[in-house]
């Protein structure tokens, strides 16, 4: 297909555009949680986030997941630039559909988690967890 | 290419059957996200591990898919059942192939 | 009048609660494992004249980061402490030796050793620290290469060897032959350095509980290094702390191992007797 000198422009122009766009982040965010759900609504409750209010550093920040009843949970960083942190997945033998790990938060932003219950449903909570840089301790 | 990966794990020695036990578990290794930049400022490629597992008596009890924001020597706890004596096999997967695998028995009485 | 004074009372309790919110005071009690009890706060020697109570850094954490020294297995640097007991047993060097060879277990031989550095040593005729120790039985008995001051080797073997010294109180001798040392480091403490003309006083004893910026400001006791540093993601050695302490003021800065850092790290040590060895201990 020939395209005329116009249209190329504008087809570049609108690719930079997409790629400026402020909401990049969120798209990956967005294309992660459509990825795990197949675009099925989500709603709220029965899941729990814990991961504190301040972290003071980034690299290492304690979160628990635990939703009573889900298949996995997921959890997104959605402010680093690959938001993926894990999808937990329980199997038969697990003894509570529960999990505790550490990640890395890059900046100050909203831990995201998400649940596949067992009967298909999808929920979700979300904290902000702010990340400190000390700036004097070296 | 990840050199002295190690995992530790922490499982009870016994239990009684069908209880609920907590399971912790780590592993040495830097999880290089490919977000950091070397000394001539190119980007250090991507470099972690991507999957764990926990299996009881050949039956799975938890399997995560991990991505580059779990932080350096990744830890992870949880819960198990414990319906008979047997063991627990814990495993990781690099990226760069590598499988680094732990056992740990625990008895039933 | 009498409302002036309960005004003037009032005020002072906010004060008092304001300063009781500060971390630093709360009752926060570490025991680790469930069974070692850490002394995180005790009288000041009489020697510190600027210090009433020494308490330890980690009552200046958040819960979180205070929860991660409650079990060995949660300390992040339980890995590089399996590699310090690895290390213990390693045989290294033109003599065929290992810290085994000589010591024998970690646990009998090194038990209350920790506690007890930077000493006078007197067939060198110098304080030691456990770094300088370490290093001088590697070249002179192990016929090995020394480890880097303040690298991973030598902050594994540290951890190990602190491990066996953790929950005793601190106890580093001041006077003897080791006071003309201490005096240096005494005077170290109180200098200002750098641009910024900060001394480890301005910081760490007349604003021990405050901000700056983001960090919060513990007495910069040393009772638990080496220590797990979030930051850099492993353990940091005692001295390497006070270079990156000295150069953040803008100063020049000296290097780990040398005699102004022997001295100031004895000193330091000082401020600290009494509280409970702590190593290896879990900062930001």
């Amino acid at each position: 297909m020939k395209f005329t000198r116009r249209e190329t422009m504008l087809m570049a122009l609108g690719a930079t555009a997409a790629t400026m766009l402020p909401g990049r982040a969120m798209a990956d965010v967005d294309a992660k949680v459509a990825e795990f759900t197949g675009g099925a609504e989500i709603g709220e409750g029965g899941l729990t986030l814990t991961a504190p209010e301040i972290a003071e550093n980034g690299n290492t920040v304690p979160i628990e997941v635990s939703a009573p009843g889900a298949v996995s949970i997921m959890v997104l960083a959605t402010g680093n630039p690959t938001p993926g942190a894990a999808v937990f997945n329980f199997g038969p033998l697990a003894g509570a559909q529960s999990a505790s790990t550490r990640i890395r938060l890059a900046k100050t932003q909203n831990v995201m988690a998400v649940a596949k219950m067992a009967d298909g449903s999808f929920v979700q909570v979300s904290q902000e967890v702010k990340v400190t840089i000390g700036g004097c301790g070296g | 290419m990840a050199d002295n990966v190690k995992p530790k794990v922490r499982v009870p020695k016994t239990a009684s059957a069908g209880e609920v036990i907590t399971l912790k578990t780590l592993i040495s290794h830097p999880m290089e996200s490919g977000q950091r930049k070397d000394g001539d400022g190119n980007l250090i490629p991507r470099s972690i591990i991507n999957r764990f597992t926990c299996d009881f008596n050949e039956q799975n009890v938890i399997d995560v898919t991990m991505e580059p924001a779990i932080s350096t020597n990744p830890y992870f706890e949880f819960q198990a059942i414990v319906p008979e004596t047997g063991a627990f096999t814990f495993t990781w997967y690099d990226d760069d192939g590598s499988v680094y695998t732990e056992v740990q028995e625990i008895t039933v009485g | 009048m009498k409302n002036v004074n309960l005004l003037k009372a009032a005020g002072l309790v906010t004060l008092l609660a304001c300063a009781n919110t500060a971390s630093a005071q709360d009752d926060s009690q570490l025991v680790i494992n469930g069974e070692i009890e850490m002394i995180t706060e005790v009288a000041a020697p009489d020697y510190i004249g600027g210090l009433k109570t020494a308490y330890s850094g980690w009552r200046f954490r958040n819960s979180d980061m205070q929860a991660m020294q409650l079990d060995d297995f949660e300390n992040p640097a339980a890995i590089a402490v399996d590699e310090g007991m690895a290390s213990w047993s390693k045989v290294d060097g033109s003599e065929g030796k290992s810290c085994a060879s000589c010591h024998e277990d970690i646990e009998g031989s090194m038990a209350g050793v920790r506690a007890v550095y930077p000493k006078w040593n007197e067939e060198a005729g110098a304080v030691m620290t456990l770094a300088s120790q370490i290093n001088n039985c590697r070249t002179e008995q192990m016929g090995a290469e020394a480890w880097k001051y303040d690298g991973t080797e030598m902050t594994g073997m540290e951890a190990a060897i602190s491990l066996q010294s953790r929950g005793m109180p601190v106890n580093v001798a001041v006077d003897g032959p080791a006071h003309d040392a201490w005096l240096k480091g005494e005077e170290m403490y109180y200098t200002r350095y750098g641009q910024l003309e900060l001394s480890c006083a301005n910081c760490h004893e007349q604003n021990a509980d405050n901000y700056i910026r983001a960090d919060h400001l513990s007495q910069g006791q040393i009772n638990g290094f080496p220590a797990f540093r979030l930051k850099t993601g492993g353990l940091v050695q005692v001295q390497n702390r006070f270079k990156g302490c000295i150069r953040d003021t803008r100063a020049e800065t000296f290097s780990p191992g040398s005699e102004e850092f022997v001295a100031l790290e004895l000193y330091v040590a000082s401020r600290g007797n009494g509280l409970s060895v702590e190593a290896p201990s879990v900062r930001p």
